[in-house]
């Protein structure tokens, strides 16, 4: 077993272990940081494919600001979880069986020579001062430029529409809404009371 | 020597764990979430190992559009969560039937 083979069953055994554990652990904050365990490790198995730009934007992106945004709603949200387990024991059968049946087809397709070492063989590592991170520069930016934009417009939308769904406005001073004050009549003022004279002393 | 099976059969265990988490987990909108997460990092390492095998980066620009989506994705998600939980009082998928569908 060479090197680099370690190197990838390391890091599978433990991506596989910590997404089982994401799918199957009790507790949601728990999930949460075994996703960061999940995303870690197969930016691990990334650098072996020699995408280093995207491995350190995995856990850049990923581990450094969305999912510490989950841990953050997960922990904010006074959740009861009780309620969120039941059905887990009576859907485990399907679940499992769904699964290992989608497993079973991909895994024949893929063991099949199609995707062997003879049609796809492992083209080796790049030389020393290749940069992957100006090739994916040079090609995004010239290719893919509309692509870009749009991936910034999205971005953009998307922290509109956060802010937009969960900004309550605050009411930072005491005003009368005009629109109350219009249809004010004098029975909405106005209450005449009578006063009760105590005339036995008097 | 590691062949693309590896990276793909790796691909394919990801994705029929987020499939068998969804079924298993679908009372809980937060671990669902986490399980299209998942999904969408299964797909990005298939995009990536067919990206090295044929020496061509195009794929790993596409895994960079996902990244993009997937990050645009989860902060609404999780802001209509917030919105959901703060009017309801609860994120069980099974108490979120106003809809009557």
């Amino acid at each position: 077993m060479t090197f680099e083979e370690l190197v990838f069953y390391f890091f599978s055994a433990i991506l596989v272990f910590a997404a089982t554990m994401v799918v199957f652990i009790k507790k949601p904050v728990h999930a949460a940081l075994y996703l960061v365990l999940a995303f870690f490790s197969s930016a691990g198995v990334w650098l072996l494919l020699d995408a280093e730009f995207l491995a350190i934007t995995l856990v850049l992106v990923y581990v450094g600001a969305v999912m510490v945004l989950f841990l953050f709603v997960v922990m904010m949200l006074d959740i009861n979880l009780s309620p969120l387990r039941e059905g887990f024991a009576r859907y485990l059968p399907a679940g499992l069986l769904i699964g290992l049946v989608v497993l079973a087809e991909l895994a024949y397709v893929y063991t099949r020579d199609y995707f062997g070492p003879e049609r796809f063989p492992n083209p080796g590592h790049h030389p020393e001062d290749y940069s992957n991170t100006a090739e994916l520069g040079s090609r995004l930016y010239t290719e893919h430029f509309l692509g870009f934009e749009l991936a910034a417009v999205i971005l953009l939308v998307a922290i509109i529409a956060a802010i937009a769904l969960t900004l309550r406005p605050k009411r930072m001073s005491k005003y009368v809404r005009p629109e109350d004050q219009v249809v004010i009549t004098r029975k909405g003022r106005v209450k005449l009371v009578d006063p009760k004279t105590d005339k036995t002393e008097g | 020597m590691l062949t693309l099976s590896h990276f793909l059969i790796l691909g394919a265990i990801l994705f029929c764990i987020s499939i068998a988490g969804i079924f298993l987990n679908r009372k809980n909108i937060i671990i669902l979430l986490m399980a299209i997460e998942l999904m969408l990092l299964a797909v990005n390492m298939n995009f990536i190992a067919f990206s090295h095998f044929l020496g061509d980066v195009q794929g790993q620009i596409f895994v960079f559009f996902i990244l993009t989506v997937a990050a645009a994705e989860a902060s609404i998600g999780l802001a209509i969560l917030v919105v959901l939980f703060r009017n309801k009082r609860t994120i069980n998928v099974a108490d979120i039937d106003s809809l009557k569908g």
